[in-house]
């Protein structure tokens, strides 16, 4: 590397780490400088005896312990396995569930035979044994074919699609210490009929399976935008992942995600291709899971706090499965769908050049929760909740030979949320080095500076049907969306999984959603499935973009204390229950979320 | 590996029992001594919750809750799902103290209320995280965690949810953690 040696380069990297680690192991700066470690003697001491004791205090957040030290950036970070379809599911689908077969679906499809499935898969939810890092020993998870991440799916826009979901995983005594053997995929972001969204009521058992039906469709198609939908409600970076109600925040973190990317005729796969927007493809496509986690640190084993009620907080962080890889790249442009996989941090996230501290290094921002903006921003850094997905742009022309790094620089100390504090650059959590190491090579992709637009905005001028408002509450520790609880009571007047919802939507109407939350310190990731929202106002003022691009289309809003946000919402096309949650899994798993459901009348509940 | 890490030696559900459940001694309401693995916990579908008599906050309306899950899971109560009230008063809420308030809520078999000394009792709160991040809050009695947990601590399956939530929701909630069934 021109300038900086591989040596040089571990040397500082280690310094920052050991610097970071020391100072969420509760040591002040002048402990550290007692200890002569803010200079420079830092980098070449080995994570050996007192020094790997300093950095594992006994307690961490909330009780829990911190993590064994673990070398960063020595493995690279690995690809997701793009997921094969197979050639006919036997016994065949069916619009009403095979349960005589062992389908765990109460509902019917609502849209089967109007969508046949052009494709096919088969996925086995199983245990299987990983390797987070060299530092630690193999690792139990559950996964998506035993993957972590879970394979990624590949789907169009006009090509429905039927993925048979099977429940293999392991007897209920050998879960290892969490996670329960029964589940509920999501598509998170889907326009996807509510039988076949992966709602938190509809789990399925070991033994079972359990059809879903993706159709592929634009919001719009049977209602505003008829026969094909509203090209403006392009959905591109989407994910998946458990939602078994109470369970979800243990079953996430033992590894049930995967993504899931949805293309159309511009946004194609293809930058050679003129007549879409030549986004970088293909290799230079890549999707990015991140997560952080504890490991117990006499084991080395995954831990998780079956007792927290706040959020759980990693002190290792993860991309694509691994603790804090490399990934090598070229210089030109490539796009990353980065997604928060939780369990309960918020990032912000810059490029670092460890090497030149002040340099503003910039990228664009192409997607807000994975839905293309009207067109690029320039930004220096974005911020996710859980469950967020961001699509960039990095152009690494500008460092070849060189490395920089995806850094976090949000200060978060618990499961509140992150205290406000942007760190300084290099005092946050580096979690991915960009090695700008291969050959120079064509780049076809188009320059985001030259992108006059990729959608417009949905009109949000149609007056609202409705004004509900929505609390999110915290007291003696219960959390409640206006004073109530989450449950799934079936409706004794209706067949099995028809599932009493806290309010009605009427069917292709409009509403306003006021989101608010007063408590003290507390911030929620709120998620709301179905259908994309956009924000009217955040505390009265129009939603801007700078520093943090607030405009776009979004399933997700970062809720901060004392904030209130108001949300455009047009609920179309299908019928069915959905939920509203805090995405915080640990906080959704102890009841931050309801039901609600789209049908033909709607009610005139302000307050559900 | 550099770590020095040993070979884990303790299956998960005894990692489990050492890092959240002390083995302390307290006392029932019917002033039985009991260890809190061993008795109350070992091979045992379980609810806790933390409370104190004289707590007019939000204790009485979980104590009433609790009061028709433990209706819902009828026979069950006392032979294989047990109910377990703590007090965060152990000073005040003596065994005799607790007695009275099991009679005044017409607890059935089954459902202890417990108290103890007051380091194991903080012990416990702690170790089952029923506690709140922001110190002065966490001091403050009349502001404690009223959520659940329930388990089963023979299989390590643990949850909870709000004290307050529905009943009937709490039972079926409970049979989440339930024995497999024998068939299918």
């Amino acid at each position: 590397m021109p300038g900086v040696s591989k040596n040089r380069q571990r040397e500082i990297e280690r310094a920052f780490e050991l610097r970071r680690q020391l100072s969420s192991a509760g040591l002040t700066k002048r402990e550290l400088l007692k200890m002569g470690l803010m200079a420079g003697g830092i980098a070449t001491l080995p994570i050996k005896g007192a020094f790997a004791k300093a950095l594992r205090p006994p307690v961490l957040f909330g009780g829990g312990p911190s993590s064994p030290p673990t070398r960063s950036f020595i493995e690279p970070m690995p690809r997701f396995t793009v997921k094969q379809p197979v050639a006919s599911l036997n016994p065949a689908p069916t619009v009403a569930p095979n349960t005589a077969a062992g389908e765990g679906r109460k509902l019917s499809h609502q849209v089967l035979t109007q969508f046949p499935p052009q494709k096919f898969y088969s996925v086995s939810q199983q245990q299987a044994q990983v390797s987070m890092s060299p530092d630690l020993p193999m690792q139990t998870i559950w996964g998506f074919d035993g993957l972590l991440p879970g394979p990624l799916y590949i789907a169009k826009y006009g090509e429905p699609i039927l993925v048979r979901n099977f429940n293999n995983l392991p007897p209920q005594n050998q879960n290892g210490g969490f996670g329960l053997p029964s589940v509920s995929t999501h598509l998170h972001n889907g326009h996807t009929p509510s039988e076949s969204d992966g709602g938190p009521c509809f789990f399925f058992e070991r033994g079972q399976f359990y059809d879903q039906h993706y159709p592929n469709v634009l919001a719009g198609f049977a209602s505003t935008h008829p026969p094909n939908g509203d090209i403006n409600e392009s959905l591109s970076s989407l994910w998946y992942h458990d939602h078994r109600v109470d369970f979800t925040s243990q079953n996430l973190y033992k590894g049930l995600a995967g993504m899931y990317n949805l293309f159309n005729n511009f946004d194609n796969g293809d930058e050679t291709n003129g007549a879409g927007f030549r986004l970088p493809s293909g290799e230079f496509d890549v999707n990015i899971m991140l997560n952080d986690k504890v490991f117990d640190p006499n084991t080395g084993l995954l831990f998780f706090d079956i007792f927290n009620l706040d959020g759980i907080l990693g002190d290792k962080f993860l991309a694509n499965g691994k603790i804090q890889p490399f990934f090598q790249v070229h210089p030109r442009r490539y796009r990353f769908r980065i997604v928060d996989g939780g369990p309960s941090r918020f990032y912000q996230m810059f490029l670092t050049d460890l090497n030149n501290l002040s340099a503003h290094n910039l990228f664009w921002q192409i997607s807000v929760d994975g839905n293309l903006l009207p067109k690029p921003v320039q930004v220096e850094s974005f911020r996710m909740g859980v469950a967020q997905r961001a699509d960039i742009i990095i152009d690494f022309s500008a460092f070849a030979g060189r490395s920089i790094y995806f850094e976090n620089r949000l200060e978060q100390q618990d499961g509140r949320g992150p205290t406000g504090n942007v760190l300084a650059a290099g005092q946050g959590n580096l979690i991915i080095r960009f090695d700008v190491v291969l050959p120079p090579v064509q780049d076809n992709s188009a320059n985001p500076a030259a992108i006059a637009k990729f959608y417009d905005l949905p009109s949000t001028a149609a007056t609202p049907r409705i004004t509900r408002t929505f609390r999110f509450e915290r007291t003696n520790g219960q959390w409640a969306i206006n004073g109530r609880f989450m449950s799934c009571t079936q409706d004794p007047n209706r067949p099995p999984g028809n599932f009493v919802p806290r309010f009605k939507v009427q069917q292709n109407s409009v509403e306003h959603w006021i989101l608010q939350n007063n408590s003290g310190g507390w911030e929620h990731p709120i998620h709301i499935h179905f259908e994309e929202f956009q924000i009217l106002s955040i505390n009265g003022q129009p939603p801007a973009n700078s520093p943090l691009v607030l405009t776009g289309r979004s399933d997700v809003v970062r809720l901060e204390h004392n904030t209130q946000v108001e949300l455009f919402f047009r609920f179309r096309d299908f019928l069915g229950s959905h939920p509203l949650h805090c995405h915080n899994v640990v906080h959704e798993d102890h009841a931050m979320m309801l039901l609600w459901e789209i049908a033909i009348q709607g009610d005139n509940n302000t307050q559900p | 590996m550099p770590n020095e890490l040993k070979p884990h030696s303790m299956s998960s559900r005894e990692r489990t029992r050492d890092r959240y459940f002390p083995n302390v001694t307290l006392r029932t309401h019917q002033n039985k001594k009991v260890r809190f693995y061993d008795d109350l916990l070992k091979d045992k579908i379980v609810t806790i919750n933390f409370m104190y008599s004289k707590c007019e906050g939000v204790c009485p309306g979980i104590t009433a809750n609790l009061l028709k899950v433990q209706k819902l899971l009828g026979a069950r109560m006392g032979r294989d799902i047990f109910m377990y009230s703590i007090t965060l008063k152990p000073e005040q809420d003596t065994p005799k103290v607790l007695k009275q308030y099991a009679k005044m809520h017409a607890a059935g078999p089954g459902w202890f209320f417990l108290t103890g000394e007051p380091a194991d009792i903080e012990l416990l709160r702690r170790k089952l995280g029923f506690t709140d991040p922001d110190p002065e809050l966490d001091k403050d009695k009349s502001s404690h965690i009223g959520n659940v947990r329930y388990g089963n601590e023979a299989l390590q399956l643990w949850a909870a949810c709000p004290g307050l939530a529905d009943a009937r929701w709490i039972a079926e909630s409970i049979s989440w953690v339930d024995w497999p069934k024998k068939s299918g």
